[in-house]
């Protein structure tokens, strides 16, 4: 690594052969405001033309994000040419954009607002004709509302590099030009699996998941036993919500909020990640025994399931039968639940908060119901619920510290609350699994080979006089790779998890956004450690708990002994696993 | 992608083989369909997409991006009414205008009996013709107003159809 000697507002500084104007001047303290420019470059359109710099050597004024330090250099941020030009650059955009900010999702956490802000942007500078408007809210999950892109590009870069073959891109020409999937058509007909990821990183709110708040709100008002889950991640991050510092755990007063915002119940699906990998684990050892389809691969995360659908509907025959964590316990709560309760599964209502947008359509789902009872009614972002409980007038940050409710399905494992992080569910199934067929339980409780945020992992886990190969993925582009394996008939492994966003759902498109504008107290590079800080949350949470293993959850083996008898029992066929169906990437009508 | 025959999927892969050893053959590809097809539809595009590796939505991006593309079918007689500056300037604007007044359709449009569609196009550089028209690549040149309706009954002519 070689340095360079540049200087910014006069003051020399070293910095890195190589990095761009506003890399360097973030590692030396100066945050130069960008748009289209998203970390290390993932996205270097260098097309805002909000980061403009003075730099010795540029023709012109710099864009920062893309114009590389050199010895010598001297970066006027602060001057008066690069100010004014920044600020036109701004009002440029604010000029096509429908400037409805009191109205917008994206209100506070907006980059194009914040900027504006900072460059103090004035009304009405370039008044002229709009771009004509996509406002697509057919999904469940994501609405994408044209009238306040500014053409970043940052999404189009995002779904590439998750999913390699994305759904988002340019098109049209000049003042037409739109950001969307092919032939403008909606997200619902597209060949988008709903992960959010583009939601994740755009500036503005021309994409943001679909609120359900409403939804909520509805049933409350008529009067439902209402019932809330919160996934594993959601612990993890909803504290970010309230300024707390990235990877800070909330679980306790994540309760307490969920309980005073008028829940009947609240429990954690955690409880319900126990009896997916009892389920899981034990489909995976009878497919193993009886000769069944192998590898099998796990079926928790609906991006990765709606991929599969679109893409590899010839390897569905792979994927465990499992429904999803929050999807069981749906089922459950509706059943065993409403019994225990002599409740009418009718009048229940039941929320999900998760980190993920694709949970919205999972939810949706015509299999997802036994006997015309929907196994979940609402599924809420983790902002969603940061938004509902600053509503509320809640000062989270003073709530004490509360529990889940305890009984019938208050008590969770370890296993369950890795679910949230990449590797975590098949972690959770190899400790079962070693148990099931040792008879024992394996000296480390951890897997060590299975955690990180490589991007494809494997391990071999000697067990039952057989070695059990297994391989985790996440993000479609490393899911791909292994998938191909499958079909080409080359694939060595037994089990396989794969996660739709990368790094999991500790990454998930629900969860709160991070940028370094407005986390100025987080380090430097939080942008590309805060999925490691999130997951580092669950894990604490699981070397906690004194339960670390599924099998050994007692309501859960409570829950077999009084209601579905044992693992992939009929009645647990009912209930807790479903089907998968191919679907065409495209599902438009002729035009 | 049910609307596309056999032997239509057939050729448009054989299209893309073509240009295999090529570092960018998207707009080579698509030209050629054009040129063969007459217009890129989606279900064309997905073909395209899997030959390629490249996604619909790239792919759509180039398509709509150039003017030459189409997504729908275009006219048996395609008009090129030139709008660069010297045919603007020479009064260009008011022949596409007649041309759209008499047949009915907009720039970009195609008439119901799919026999012509007016496009709108940017400097052919053929300026010392201005104002210029191109119809199925012949040159029009210096054309005035009152030509358009004998130039079009010429083509409805050559085509037997009775005016």
């Amino acid at each position: 690594m070689s340095l360079v000697n540049i200087k910014i507002e006069g003051r020399p500084y070293q910095v890195e052969e190589g990095l761009t104007i506003l890399e360097a001047a973030r590692q030396c303290g100066y945050e130069i405001p960008s748009l289209c420019s998203f970390n290390h470059g993932e996205c270097n359109q260098g097309s805002c033309r909000v980061c403009l710099v003075e730099a010795t050597g540029a023709r012109g004024l710099a864009a920062s994000c893309v114009y590389q330090v050199a010895e010598g250099m001297e970066v006027l941020i602060n001057s008066p040419k690069a100010v004014a030009a920044r600020r036109t650059s701004v009002e440029l955009l604010l000029s096509n954009h429908n400037v409805n900010c009191q109205q917008c999702g994206k209100s506070g956490q907006c980059e194009l607002q914040n900027v504006a802000r900072i460059v103090g942007a004035r009304e009405g500078m370039f008044k002229g004709a709009k771009t004509p408007t996509t406002y697509d809210d057919v999904s469940p999950s994501i609405v994408r509302d044209t009238s306040k892109c500014i053409l970043c590009g940052r999404c189009v870069e995002r779904c590439k590099n998750a999913h390699g073959n994305g759904v988002l891109g340019f098109q049209n020409r000049g003042f037409d030009a739109k950001v969307g999937p092919a032939m403008d058509i909606s997200f619902a007909d597209s060949p988008c699996i709903m992960c959010g990821q583009c939601v994740t990183v755009c500036p503005t709110g021309a994409l943001l998941p679909k609120s359900e708040i409403d939804k909520v709100d509805f049933a409350r008002a008529q009067g439902k036993y209402m019932v809330v889950q919160t996934a594993p991640a959601v612990r993890a991050a909803l504290g970010e919500e309230f300024g707390l510092p990235i990877g800070t755990p909330v679980t306790g007063k994540m309760a307490a909020a969920l309980r005073r915002l008028g829940f009947n119940r609240v429990y954690d699906v955690d409880f319900g990640a126990d009896l997916t990998i009892m389920e899981e684990a034990n489909e995976l050892l009878d497919r193993v025994k009886s000769g069944g389809v192998l590898p099998m691969i796990t079926s928790c995360s609906p991006g990765w399931v709606n991929y599969a659908e679109t893409y590899y509907a010839d390897l569905l025959p792979h994927l465990s039968s499992c429904k999803s964590p929050h999807q069981m316990q749906g089922a459950i709560i509706k059943s065993y639940f409403a019994q225990a309760h002599g409740l009418d599964p009718k009048d229940i209502f039941v929320v999900s908060i998760m980190p993920c947008t694709a949970k919205k359509s999972e939810k949706d789902r015509a299999q997802m119901e036994v006997d015309g009872i929907r196994d979940v009614d609402a599924v809420l972002t983790v902002c969603e619920l940061g938004d509902l409980i600053k509503r509320s007038g809640m000062q989270f940050n003073r709530l004490p510290e509360e529990g889940f409710d305890y009984d019938i399905m208050g008590t969770s494992t370890g296993a369950g609350v890795i679910f949230g992080v990449t590797g975590g569910v098949m972690e959770a199934a190899l400790r079962t699994a070693y148990r099931v067929l040792e008879g024992k339980e394996h000296d480390a409780v951890v897997f060590n080979a299975v955690r990180g945020f490589d991007g494809i992992r494997e391990a071999t886990i000697a067990m039952g006089g057989m070695d059990v190969k297994v391989a985790v993925a996440s993000g479609m582009a490393n899911a791909k790779i292994l998938l191909d394996q499958i079909r080409e008939g080359t694939s060595p492994y037994h089990f396989i998890e794969i996660m739709g966003c990368p790094g999991g759902c500790i990454n998930g498109g629900g969860m709160p956004i991070v940028r370094h504008c407005f986390l100025p107290n987080e380090d430097v590079d939080i942008v590309d450690t805060y999925r490691a800080k999130r997951a580092r949350a669950l894990y604490t949470e699981d070397e906690r708990n004194t339960l670390r293993q599924s099998h050994n959850n007692p309501q859960i083996i409570e829950l077999y002994s009084r209601f579905l008898e044992k693992p992939n029992s009929h009645k647990a066929h009912e209930l807790l696993h479903t089907t998968y169906a191919g679907r065409e990437p495209f599902r438009v009508q002729d035009h | 992608m049910a609307r596309l025959s056999g032997a239509s999927v057939a050729r448009i892969e054989e299209i893309c083989d073509a240009y295999q050893g090529e570092k960018t053959p998207l707009v080579m590809i698509l030209s050629d369909i054009q040129r063969e097809f007459g217009y890129v539809p989606l279900e064309v595009q997905e073909v395209v997409s899997r030959k390629t590796g490249l996604s619909v939505a790239e792919i759509y991006g180039v398509v709509t991006f150039y003017s030459f593309f189409s997504l729908t079918p275009k006219g048996k007689h395609v008009i090129g009414c030139c709008l660069g500056t010297a045919c603007y300037v020479k009064g260009a604007q008011r022949i596409i205008d007649r041309f759209c007044n008499d047949l009915g359709i907009e720039p970009g449009g195609t008439t119901d009996d799919g026999m012509f569609t007016i496009d709108a196009l940017r400097c052919i550089g053929a300026c010392a013709a201005a104002p210029a028209v191109t119809i199925d690549g012949k040159v029009y040149a210096r054309v005035d107003i009152s030509q358009v309706p004998g130039i079009i009954s010429a083509y409805r002519q050559m085509e037997g159809g009775a005016e």
